[in-house]
């Protein structure tokens, strides 16, 4: 899958039925290119997630398109406004929650929700009805008086994307949520982004892909500002690789035997205790008897379904994102 | 006026922050104290409320200049910044928002400076408003210097380059005594820089000269005010349009 396909995904026929829409969009930063050419179709309502490793160009892409930074070439369109020749009307409609917490330290979270409604010039009264929502919504509660400079990571970036949806924004960019928080917290954030799905059109980064395959209705996966690959978790899973994965933990597996079994599967690594043997057509017999014709004890044996994480490989040639890190 | 709103959260950052109230207002207190109590015992003209309490004051407003530095280093380094930078508000918006704040603490300052040099004996009369006239100009050249610095250098280095300005107005402003009395490079660099000359003015108009007395300090404090202020106001648009 090539890039420059994203309007051809199925999808609304309609141009106002797209709440992001690129054409083109390129930033170039003396001579490298950030974000090369990209053609992206959102929809409204979509969460969207643009998934790739760090200097991928996806922080790039939304400064874009929260008209912080200017193209180089190309432009988009954020509901129809231009974000090259309307960036009032663009900053109006969309909110961002920056990759790093981007929070007031020495104000409470009620203060830091007040003073972005202040800032998008929401009256009080909607404010603090807003405020007290959203307080609701992110589990902040019983913490809205504290200063939020003493809160955890996972409770900072809540405060975060409360902050961001303060503006009650059509379009809301989430850079990187889950940025350096421990699993846990990662998935108490997840369920609170999960309440937004289908309520705003959201564009959701990140280079965990687990977190793309858990939240996205669609991910595009951008490596070196090139989008390489664009469709639902499952359709990437499906179309691009449609491979089975056996992984074999055993006993006295030898460099011969893995070289061997390259010879038919090219696709065969060494795995944590055993290997990992990935091809479309993978026969199990042939593998198992030829395993212990060599005398290996096999312990534990499974056949994986293709993940995120294979898609990725396969496109970016990166193991996963820690290693990319 | 969404500038309020960003204002009125500056004021807190600043006033919720211990350290800066310590350092920007207790300490210059207790030094204008100190000085003035060896004055007692050495009687030294340099250590007389009249020109102690003007020299104390501008040696606070060098942190005028470190804290409205470090706010702006910070939330750059933050990202709050650029969380403000993609909301829609307007460049006056963001310069209003940053230097407003620092008024009210260096009036803050102003006041208890003089509140002290008040006890300690000087004269509570119109000539105090005038001097507050000259001291709040340089208020506002200092404040032009944290934004320059704010918008260049990270927090780290604004701790370093801040403690400069502060150093540097101790040393070249006559904080502690007459700089003509120094002489030498104390002498040349001190009047090359507003902060000696405002000292002088205020020292001079406390004594009664006027402002018509202090006419060349006040155009070399003016035309300080004025380069540093509209400076600060470059660096800043520079920095926000150059966010990433």
């Amino acid at each position: 899958m090539k890039q420059n396909i994203g309007r051809n995904n199925k999808g609304p026929e309609n141009e106002n039925d797209y709440a992001v829409q690129t054409f083109g969009l390129t930033k170039k930063y003396g001579e490298r290119i950030a974000v090369n050419a990209v053609n992206l179709s959102i929809k409204k309502g979509e969460l969207f997630s643009l998934l790739g490793p760090n200097g991928a160009g996806k922080t790039t892409a939304i400064k874009m398109l929260s008209c912080l930074i200017k193209p180089t070439a190309g432009t988009a369109a954020i509901m129809g406004h231009d974000i090259k020749r309307n960036p009032a009307a663009v900053k109006q409609i969309i909110n961002v929650s920056p990759q790093e917490t981007a929070i007031a330290g020495h104000l409470s979270t009620w203060e830091n929700l007040l003073l972005m409604g202040g800032v998008y010039g929401l009256s009080k009264e909607e404010t603090k009805k807003r405020a007290q929502e959203l307080i609701e919504l992110v589990g902040l509660t019983g913490r809205a008086r504290e200063q939020v400079r003493k809160f955890s990571g996972g409770m900072q970036r809540r405060l975060s994307i409360a902050m961001a949806l303060i503006s009650d924004p059509q379009v809301l960019f989430l850079d990187e949520p889950t940025l350096g928080l421990d699993p846990q917290a990662r998935k108490a954030l997840w369920k609170q982004i999960e309440k937004l799905k289908g309520q705003k059109t959201i564009l959701l980064t990140t280079h965990y892909l687990e977190e793309a395959d858990a939240l996205a209705d669609r991910v595009a996966i951008i490596n070196e500002g090139k989008i390489v690959a664009l469709g639902t978790p499952s359709e990437l899973k499906k179309d691009i690789y449609g491979m089975q994965t056996m992984v074999i933990k055993a006993q006295n597996f030898t460099a011969e035997i893995i070289e061997d079994l390259k010879k038919a599967y090219p696709q065969t690594k060494k795995a944590e205790n055993g290997i990992e043997i990935r091809a479309k057509e993978l026969v199990f017999d042939d593998i198992v008897d030829y395993l212990r014709g060599q005398g290996v004890k096999i312990q534990w044996l499974s056949m994986k379904e293709p993940s995120l994480d294979d898609v990725f490989l396969s496109l970016t040639g990166k193991e996963t994102a820690d290693e990319v890190s | 006026m969404r500038f309020l709103s960003l204002a009125g959260r500056n004021i807190k950052e600043v006033y919720r922050d211990p350290v800066s109230m310590i350092l920007g207002v207790a300490m210059p207190a207790a030094l204008l104290l100190l000085f003035s109590s060896i004055g007692k015992d050495a009687p030294l003209d340099a250590f007389t409320a009249d020109n102690l309490t003007p020299g104390v004051t501008v040696f606070s407003f060098g942190f005028l200049t470190m804290f409205s530095a470090m706010l702006l280093a910070k939330d750059r380094q933050s990202a709050f910044l650029t969380r403000l930078l993609i909301a829609p508000l307007k460049s006056t918006d963001f310069i209003l928002a940053y230097m407003l704040p620092f008024l009210p603490v260096a009036i803050l300052q102003t006041a208890v400076c003089f509140a002290i040099g008040a006890i300690l004996g000087i004269t509570l009369d119109l000539s105090i408003a005038l001097a507050l006239v000259v001291l709040f100009t340089v208020a506002v050249a200092c404040i032009g210097i944290g934004m320059i610095l704010g918008s260049f250098f990270t927090e780290n280095q604004v701790a370093g380059a801040g403690s400069l300005v502060i150093i540097s107005i101790s040393l070249f402003g006559g904080v502690w005594m007459d700089l003509k009395t120094v002489g030498g490079i104390f002498e040349s660099v001190g009047y090359a820089l507003p902060f000696a000359h405002a000292i002088d003015a205020a020292r001079a108009i406390l004594k009664g000269s006027g402002l018509g007395g202090v006419t060349t300090e006040f155009y070399w404090i003016i035309g300080y005010t004025l380069v540093f202020f509209l400076l600060g106001v470059f660096s800043f648009r520079w920095r926000t349009k150059h966010a990433s």
